[in-house]
């Protein structure tokens, strides 16, 4: 388990972000020096309608802590309605994630702009807080990743 | 059952069909299996009894490209199944015929065996118009149970004994449900995680990754499934870590939630008895719940929960408030 | 011959597990399947049939066969260093692969059945010829099988027909034959093995008579003779038969109903085909093997497409290795007549469909002549 000096829990977080409203909001972050975790690592993905349930799944098996999904406000979508389809799979995935045993505050879904740079930090810097809480991931994982 | 017989073969020799896709005669009392049946006189091994669980509708994907028509053998919630193939567009509507045959609940071999009973040689009274209990005479003595214990698990929470699609329809049916169909997936969302965790732990790691499920699955029916490809480092064949169980079994339900009809088969075929249908139904409740209700396969033009929205819609938190209370 | 009553067995079962590990029929979620024994296991003894067959303890669905690192060189690192299994590469990185070590431990698979210590045979005819498979050999060296006869035999059965005793564990090419009758578990050493295993727990069984299970090896020999399978005929299969059956019409018939599924091959005793593939960790490469069905779409699936391409051709494949290719290879059966396909196959087909099938035909051929 990655640990900082002082033997606090560093989680990994995986955050998927749009690249139309949420990957730009983390550049207004950046640019606005906002800070937020280094242990979130951001993929960018065309439309959060894009993130397949597998990605998800994925990114847990491979180590990940906590699984973030941002993207564009409903009614905003570059694709009309990208984010709408997700908002409903995403629901669901994340209910049956609940249903079979993995704590249900591993994953999340939340919707940043391109000009809410304050609330990528905000959200970013809340999330991994609320992973180091839950601590490290051992529900949903594969152990050849982690030896 | 002659009856139906003589209808079969009245088709078939009139030209209105060219096959008939039914269930033929097994080499033991309960083990009736698909068959296609070409010629009048090889009905002469048709069967229909309790014992014919199978869903012949995903079989209607490969007969329905075939020239002419196929007569085929629907119970009412198989029919449900077909209506769902016929919104994907994986059959012609037009090269089936469709007889509803009445359905009174289909039968577990393995209830019987769970009960003790081995060495069959005969079983009667499973036929549609049969009585209340099952006789079976083994090796081992005669034995009796009554039909309602035999029933497959899906039979207990029957969706009813309406066809939703046939051209024609043989025999009664009788609605077979005796208990709530979320019942089980509440009992599971009353307990802890911690507990869920270890209900599925148990049961999923008795997984052999056979591919029974996917493969029986009328909503299965992609020509190439996610997990049969190479590129990919996650075993379609053996669940090499406990997450593989776990992801294919998420992935699978995914994938067929909202056209999911719940018809059971996976539970059925499942050789380890893995109460699959737990994951589908889950999802089935998930979108009644939360987009209002929706029965996969009723209504052949419905749009599915998953391929629409509504700005209205609820936010991924909703599942983390429902469950925390 | 030995004794000792099934209230006991418990310490039976702790007596073994105390120095080797101990695998035998255990209940889980309602499923009897060869495991590990624990104290607070469900031990299902009387289940005639395990879902999975005992070859597990073998050959194992999946096993890892070496692991590759990625090891990155310190910096002041000499070249000498770099020992034979380190592979340089242009990184300042090293390759490290740590071979999975095989069995060297003894293990011991209790209840198995005369069936599947018959299947046991026909794996040993795969992997024990030239090439070997190491992991198989030292897994055959160290296992230590405790048959046990079958009591109630079932009406899936048919392992007489492949000359399979289940009456009598003894004839089958075990360590130790076990009857239960009337709650006691009755013991035979019949191998080298077999007679160190009974000496480590020989203060827990007791004296019994030689002939304390003759009646129920009467009784279970009676009962498969009025089984249906077991008159079942092999006529027409076996060596030399593949020009006649493999071009049969039969086969384009029977296998309609099949899912194309692996559940057959994965219960079975005898199927041995695996897969070999490579598994991408965080910092390295795990390659492991695992069963693989040649019910499968992807079975030996080459770059231009070839192999079976239809179902049909799967589904002959799997019988005919069965019926005609093993016997003409190894001079005996893959199959032993344990009836797991016929309880478990989804669609109701099975080797004794199979078999029957090609009898209907020769009937058929036969009165129209």
């Amino acid at each position: 388990m990655p640990m900082t000096e002082n033997g606090e829990f560093r989680p990994l977080i995986v955050a998927f972000c749009c690249n139309w409203c949420s990957y730009a909001g983390a550049d207004l972050a950046g640019s606005s020096r906002l800070s937020y975790p280094a242990d979130v690592k951001i993929i960018r993905v065309p439309c959060s309608g894009r993130v397949n349930p597998m990605f998800i799944l994925r990114a847990f098996e491979r180590g990940a802590d906590g699984v973030i999904i941002c993207g564009c406000h409903p009614g905003d979508c570059h694709y009309t309605s990208g984010n709408y389809f997700a908002r409903r799979r995403m629901t669901l995935l994340f209910s049956m994630l609940d249903y079979i045993g993995v704590e249900n505050g591993r994953t999340r879904v939340e919707w940043v702009s391109a000009a809410e740079g304050a609330k990528f930090s905000a959200t970013m810097n809340e999330f991994v807080e609320k992973i180091k809480s839950l601590g490290e991931n051992v529900r949903l994982g594969d152990l050849r990743c982690k030896d | 059952m002659q009856g139906l017989i003589d209808r079969l073969s009245a088709l078939l020799s009139d030209g209105t069909v060219a096959r008939v896709l039914g269930w033929k005669k097994g080499d033991m009392p309960y083990n009736p299996e698909p068959h296609m049946f070409e010629t009048a006189e090889s009905l002469k091994d048709f069967v229909y009894d309790g014992f014919c669980g199978a869903n012949l509708s995903k079989m209607m994907i490969e007969a329905s490209k075939l020239e002419g028509k196929t007569a085929v053998c629907l119970k009412p919630c198989d029919s449900y199944s077909f209506n769902q193939l016929i919104r994907e567009h994986r059959v012609d509507r037009e090269n089936a015929y469709i007889i509803g045959v009445g359905c009174r609940g289909k039968l577990d071999i393995d209830k019987a065996r769970a009960n003790g009973i081995k060495g069959i040689e005969e079983v009667s009274g499973t036929e549609l118009d049969g009585p209340d209990s099952v006789s079976f005479k083994t090796i081992y003595g005669d034995k009796e149970m009554s039909y309602s214990d035999l029933l497959l698990g899906r039979c207990h929470v029957c969706k009813g004994k309406e066809h939703m699609i046939y051209d024609e329809l043989w025999g009664e049916s009788k609605d077979t449900a005796d208990s709530e169909r979320f019942d089980e997936v509440k009992a599971l969302e009353a307990m802890s995680p911690a507990e869920r965790f270890e209900f599925f732990k148990k049961e999923l790691s008795k997984c052999i990754r056979c591919n029974a499920c996917r493969n029986v699955c009328p909503a299965c029916s992609c020509r190439k499934c996610a997990f049969d490809n190479n590129n990919f480092d996650s075993q379609q064949k053996a669940n090499v870590d406990s997450f593989e169980e776990k992801m294919f079994h998420i992935i699978r339900a995914f994938h067929v939630a909202g056209r999911c009809t719940d018809c059971g088969e996976c539970s059925r075929v499942c050789p380890e008895g893995i109460p699959l249908h737990l994951f589908n139904r889950k999802f089935i409740k998930d979108i009644d719940e939360l987009y209002g209700e929706f029965q996969a396969g009723k209504d052949p033009e419905a749009q599915s929960p998953l391929t629409d929205y509504t700005f209205e819609d609820c936010e991924p938190g909703i599942v983390a408030e429902r469950s925390n209370g | 011959m030995y004794k000792i009553s099934l209230d006991n067995i418990n310490s039976l079962f702790a007596a073994i597990a105390e120095s080797k590990e101990l695998f035998l029929p255990v209940k889980k979620a309602g499923q009897a399947n060869y495991a590990n024994w624990t104290e607070d296991c469900e031990v299902a003894l009387d289940s005639l049939k395990t879902v999975k067959s005992p070859k597990d303890a073998f050959f194992p669905q999946f096993e890892t066969l070496y692991k590759v690192n990625r090891k990155i060189i310190p910096t002041d690192a000499s070249e000498e260093e770099g020992s034979e299994t380190l592979v340089e590469t242009k990184l300042r990185t090293k390759l490290e692969i740590t071979p999975t070590e095989l069995k060297d431990k003894d293990f011991v698979v209790f209840g198995m059945k005369s069936c599947d210590v018959k299947g046991i045979e026909a794996l040993d005819k795969v992997f024990l010829t030239d090439p070997v498979d190491n992991f198989y050999k030292a897994r055959r060296e160290h296992g230590i099988i405790v048959a046990l006869a079958c009591h109630e035999p079932e009406e899936s059965c048919f392992c007489t027909v492949f000359g399979v005793d289940p009456a009598d564990p003894s004839k089958a090419k075990a360590d130790v034959a076990t009857w239960i009758v009337d709650g006691e578990l009755y013991w035979k050493a019949i191998s080298e093995k077999g007679e160190e295993l009974t000496k480590s727990v020989a203060s827990l069984l007791s004296d019994a008579a030689d002939d304390a299970a003759d009646a129920e090896i009467s009784n279970i020999t009676n009962i498969m003779t009025k089984l249906p399978n077991t008159k079942l005929s092999l006529e027409g299969w076996g060596e030399g038969k593949t020009d006649e059956k493999f071009n049969s019409e039969v086969w384009n018939e029977l296998y309609k109903p099949c899912l194309g599924c692996g559940t057959c091959t994965f219960v079975c005793p005898t199927c041995q085909c695996y897969d070999i593939k490579d598994y991408s960790t965080k910092d390295g490469i795990q390659r492991y093997r695992c069963w693989d069905s040649c019910m499968y779409s992807d079975f030996t699936l080459m770059a231009g497409g070839q192999n079976r391409t239809s179902q049909v051709q799967r589904f002959r494949q799997r019988f005919m290795h069965k019926l005609v290719y093993f016997p003409d290879r190894y001079g005996m059966y893959s199959c032993v007549g344990c009836g797991r396909c016929v309880d478990k196959c989804p669609q109701s087909l099975n080797v004794v469909k199979v078999i029957k099938a090609f009898e209907n035909e020769k009937k058929e051929a036969g009165a129209n002549v």
